[in-house]
């Protein structure tokens, strides 16, 4: 269960201060999909950043709580937020053109993600990520394991977005606008791998979009932020 | 591997590299005379017996041209990879932490910049004994500069992407980041750097060896042979010719090869 209580994130400049969060709350069942809309602006993807703790200055989560599980949140460590990234919340984001290594073949950048978090050797990291990407429904994945990013298409980079966050046994994924930059064939086919891993890993999503259409099908429970706070 | 294989002027140029660095070795087999040996004709045009002609002391030029390739090619490499190493390192943590760090590494680049490196090398020299190790770890120690403020660029628009953010999600950590991700997005550059510093550090000797404080005679470097021949520019060109001719053969190999890792470490580039 992932519970935030009245957070609050400001963005301080020289002659204003914008709260992009004030106050909000929501709460993510495991297993349960629930989604997050509202205006351009109204603080969706920096609840996203706050929930991972990665507002940078001139930012700041000025109060509130984030629960994982009945364990707060705010106030750990470093190190201990950074463990926590990838192995139990991760983020995936809208451009999938721009969010992969580009120097790096996918392969190396899931099997990295293994060896960092969980120092495995080069074979066995290999093997898991070829099966992660098998998992998100990748063709061929042992070659596909080889490729860079630009010699796949979007949707395929978005499915191994999705693969390298749960590779590393995330329960939490914060999916921001994930489906806003594809066509709507791929956006279906994500939301049906989304669909899937919830049923059947259990995962939990927080889906941030903006198309109301497309979380009234998927979401157990819609919030509306407005005014840096969520409405149920 | 197989892309650096298809560029065909990288070939050319790691062949030549390797060609010199192993005549280098085999110097004292593949000379047919002694490099520091006195006593034949001076300033002797080239001709069968002496194949790239005497210089003004009647020392075999082609002999030195080869135990010269020892000190220059090493001094090229020894001293390049230590600016580099420096330079990436410093320009990779000012670029990527910014604020303060980047603040006081860029602060001691002006500094070292401001200074002119060439009084800094001699002075290290006359204080401690003028050995060829000595000149490399100079050379190298006083020309990273360079590669840290290119580096440092690199790292200021490579971490503004997207996907660092997104490796942030999960859970990598900075040093993960910096090496293992930012670094070769902003290898293009440090080559091109690379290769024309190698360029500078073998000419930085050949002036340290002028002045008396590089590599002491009568021991051959590329420098000090290129050195020794200006006053006889007129008389006997060929004196200036063939190290000239040598460091350029060597300075464009290091280019073509430079060009070769960079394009093919470079997945767009087909």
């Amino acid at each position: 269960m992932l519970e935030i209580r009245g957070l609050a994130t400001y963005y301080y400049s020289d002659n204003e201060t914008v709260k992009a969060l004030d106050g909000a709350s929501l709460s993510l069942g495991k297993g349960q999909m629930v989604g997050l809309s509202g205006a351009s602006g109204c603080g969706k993807s920096t609840l996203g950043l706050s929930l991972m703790q990665l507002i940078e200055p001139p930012g700041k989560i000025v109060k509130g709580s984030i629960k994982l599980d009945g364990r707060q949140l705010l106030g750990l460590p470093k190190e201990e937020i950074r463990q926590l990234r990838g192995k139990s919340i991760s983020m995936v984001f809208q451009d999938p053109f721009t969010t992969l290594n580009p120097v790096l073949t996918i392969g190396d950048q899931l099997s990295e993600c293994l060896r960092h978090h969980f120092s495995m050797g080069r074979k066995e990291a290999k093997e898991r990520a070829v099966e992660a990407l098998a998992k998100v429904k990748i063709n061929d994945p042992a070659k596909r394991y080889a490729s860079y990013a630009h010699e796949l298409s979007g949707g395929m980079r978005q499915r191994v977005m999705i693969a390298m966050a749960v590779l590393c046994g995330a329960r939490y994924l914060i999916a921001d606008e994930i489906t806003s930059a594809l066509d709507v064939i791929s956006q279906r086919h994500i939301m049906l791998l989304l669909e899937e891993l919830r049923t059947k890993e259990g995962l939990s999503v927080l889906l941030i979009s903006h198309n109301r259409p497309l979380l009234a099908r998927h979401c157990s429970r819609i919030y509306e932020m407005k005014d840096g706070k969520c409405l149920n | 591997m197989k892309k650096f294989k298809k560029n065909k002027l990288a070939l050319f140029g790691a062949a030549i590299l390797l060609f010199m660095a192993l005549a280098a070795a085999f110097a004292p087999a593949l000379s047919p005379y002694d490099p520091n040996e006195l006593g034949n004709t001076a300033l002797e045009a080239p001709s069968a017996a002496h194949l790239l002609g005497t210089d003004d002391y009647g020392r075999d030029i082609f002999s030195r041209i080869l135990f010269g390739a020892r000190v220059s090619l090493t001094i090229g490499f020894v001293a390049v990879s230590i600016s580099v190493l420096i330079g990436s390192l410093l320009g990779a943590l000012a670029g990527y932490y910014g604020g303060a760090a980047d603040s006081v590494i860029m602060r001691s680049v002006d500094v070292m910049l401001a200074f002119p490196s060439i009084f800094l090398i001699l002075a290290v020299q006359a204080v401690l004994s003028p050995n060829i190790y000595n000149v490399m770890i100079v050379i190298g120690l006083t020309s990273w500069m360079g590669v840290a403020r290119l580096v440092r660029g690199e790292f200021l628009s490579v971490k503004e992407r997207p996907f660092v953010e997104a490796l942030r999600c999960l859970g990598s950590s900075d040093i993960r980041i910096i090496f293992k991700h930012i670094l070769p997005n902003s290898f293009a550059p440090v080559t091109v750097a690379a290769t024309l510093g190698m360029a500078g550090a073998i000419l930085t000797e050949s002036a340290l060896s002028f002045l008396g404080m590089g590599v002491q005679p009568p021991y051959a470097s590329w420098g000090n042979m290129l050195q020794d021949s200006q006053a006889y520019l007129r008389l006997a060109p060929w004196m200036a010719l063939v190290p000239g001719l040598f460091i350029f053969m060597t300075v464009l190999s290091i280019y073509f090869v430079g060009e070769g890792i960079r394009g093919a470490s470079d997945p767009k580039e087909n």
